[in-house]
């Protein structure tokens, strides 16, 4: 796969001095789902708005499928399509009319077939006529994705698209991302939503403090810093962890009911077995055995640490 | 650099004539109104006590600095809400990412609120005829200076709804400046009318160019060379592109 974005060595400073960017590179296939992650104010929204073109960065530069974000804006911006974080749409005006407007500001002419697939794929259909005041925030929401896919993009960002929307709506949204990669388009995707990112990124970019700290397919995110841990339930109290088990760096904990092991999955002996046994001679029963692995969402507190603004 | 997105232009051009015949009440009834009230008044009630000026009836003469009046007040404030109001409901995310260049940005937004300002002038033209008797000398001259006045106060009007922060300043320049402009711009009196340290003073302001250019080709009667008007307003004309591609070029007031 080749990059479709193209992000190097981009730095934002804002005049006041505060740098939002810190030498930001970053590669994004086609076709893939890029979900960046990161705290409120770590640099997600600055970083889709220097690709987009609504902030200029201050050094650095960025492409989009081969062309200069500055030098060649017109033939970037026509591949980009951008959700916005906020719900900013025009209240008077009906749905249809807001969404032909934007497929002509990005150069596309009449295509009223594709705009009735559009509206009809975020059930926007009914509400072609409606004014936009008069639709729920959902609603609102899907305009402002209906918007941005008017002009048939290759790269959608989707700024925070899940923030305040009810559990039902977000599955659709969902739904929605996961058709849009089928038929090829790429999707960046900001979110703090850690379950989000699970479910719909191939990989996934930690960001915090205006700096990258890591770009990592999903799985192998996963895989490399998800601990797992085995906990064996005791079907007695234990008061301390036996002598003989002292090599396993056992900890006992709820009152001395469970004993926590943590192992690496990917090695070829992960001592489970062994341990079952020496716990056996040891002379402690077990009751229940249980695996865990930690999610996302630690892995991410645990990068982002004390960093979160 | 690929040719010009003027699709992006009609696109902005329609959507902005829509707002407009969606709020066709507000847009048109009320400056026709208004001017109607100036005809009645000064026109009919006060002008049939004043003698003619410059051998015209002084109803007629107040005529094109009438329409200069609402024509120049629409443009500004047309053309300087049709930019503030994405600025201020978060809508110019999607211009300032379009593939759009700012002349086309700009020509979308312009000759929207021209082509509004154009056809209000035009009304109160029509309504003139049914209070006083007008002709019309120069036609061409007349729709000239009328056009170019429609386009360079909308790019005007452009501007101050860039630099408008709220609601306030947006009502703020056509207030406090475009009023007394236009006021002592000798669009209800001669400017040979004044004494003479304020017919110098006269000169300074811009307007009086416009409305004696415009008033010119009515009744042939002009307080300064019509060449000069007509330099006047293409000067100002360029003056406001200019300052519109800076904005743009620089940012200020719109990108980050």
């Amino acid at each position: 796969m080749s990059a479709i974005v193209s992000v190097k060595d981009v730095n934002k400073t804002y005049d006041g001095g505060f740098e939002a960017l810190k030498s930001v590179s970053l590669d994004i296939d086609e076709g893939e789902v890029l979900a960046l992650l990161g705290p409120n104010g770590a640099g997600k929204t600055t970083l889709i708005s220097i690709i987009c073109g609504i902030a200029t960065a201050s050094s650095g530069r960025v492409t989009v499928g081969g062309h200069d974000t500055v030098d060649a804006y017109r033939e970037a911006r026509k591949l980009i399509g951008l959700v916005p974080q906020e719900i900013n749409l025009e209240p008077f005006e009906t749905v249809m009319n807001t969404v032909s407007f934007s497929r002509g500001l990005f150069g596309k002419g009449r295509d009223d077939a594709h705009l009735e697939r559009i509206l009809r794929d975020l059930t926007l259909w009914d509400k072609k006529d409606t004014q936009i005041k008069e639709l729920s925030g959902g609603m609102k929401r899907r305009v402002l994705i209906a918007k941005a896919l008017s002009h048939e993009p290759k790269v959608l960002f989707l700024d925070e698209p899940t923030a305040g929307v009810d559990v039902e709506l977000r599955r659709d949204m969902w739904e929605t991302m996961k058709d849009l990669k089928s038929h090829g388009v790429t999707i960046i995707l900001t979110t703090h939503y850690i379950e989000e990112a699970e479910m719909m990124a191939d990989r996934i970019g930690i960001i915090a403090k205006g700096e990258i700290k890591l770009v990592r397919e999903k799985d192998a995110l996963m895989d490399e810093l998800g601990k797992k841990q085995l906990v064996i339930e005791l079907a007695e109290q234990a008061m301390g962890i036996p002598e003989s088990l002292s090599d396993y760096g056992l900890s006992l904990v709820d009152g001395g009911h469970e004993v926590i092991y943590h192992y690496d999955s990917r090695k070829e002996r992960t001592g489970i077995i062994r341990l079952l046994n020496d716990l056996q001679s040891a002379g402690l029963q077990m009751s229940d055995v249980r695996t865990e692995q930690s999610s996302l969402e630690d892995i991410f507190v645990d990068l982002t640490k004390g960093e979160a603004r | 650099m690929t040719a010009m997105n003027l699709t992006a232009v009609k696109a902005i051009y329609v959507f902005e004539m829509k707002r407009t015949f969606r709020t066709l009440l507000q847009s048109v009834v009320a400056p026709v109104m208004s001017t109607s009230l100036y005809f009645v008044v000064f026109g009919a009630a006060i002008g049939s006590r004043i003698d003619q000026v410059e051998g015209v009836s002084y109803g007629a003469f107040i005529v094109p600095g009438l329409i200069m009046l609402t024509v120049l007040t629409q443009s500004v404030t047309n053309a300087a809400f049709g930019i503030y109001f994405p600025k201020f409901i978060g809508t110019i995310y999607e211009l300032l990412s379009a593939p759009a260049s700012f002349l086309e940005i700009t020509a979308g937004y312009v000759l929207a609120a021209a082509t509004k300002s154009f056809a209000i002038g035009l009304i109160i033209l029509g309504t003139a005829f049914f209070f006083v008797d007008l002709n019309i000398l120069h036609p061409l001259w007349m729709l000239t200076f009328f056009v170019l006045t429609c386009l360079s106060f909308s790019l005007l009007g452009f501007i101050i709804g860039i630099w408008a922060g709220n609601f306030e300043q947006l009502q703020l320049v056509p207030l406090l400046v475009l009023q007394p402009l236009i006021f002592l711009g000798g669009a209800f009196y001669s400017v040979s009318m004044l004494p003479d340290f304020w017919q110098t003073v006269t000169y300074f302001n811009p307007v009086v160019y416009l409305v004696s250019g415009f008033r010119w080709s009515f009744y042939g009667l002009a307080d300064v060379p019509i060449g000069l008007s007509l330099f006047a307003i293409l000067a100002f004309t360029g003056i406001c592109i200019g300052v519109i591609w800076l904005i743009f070029k620089t940012g200020w007031r719109l990108r980050d």
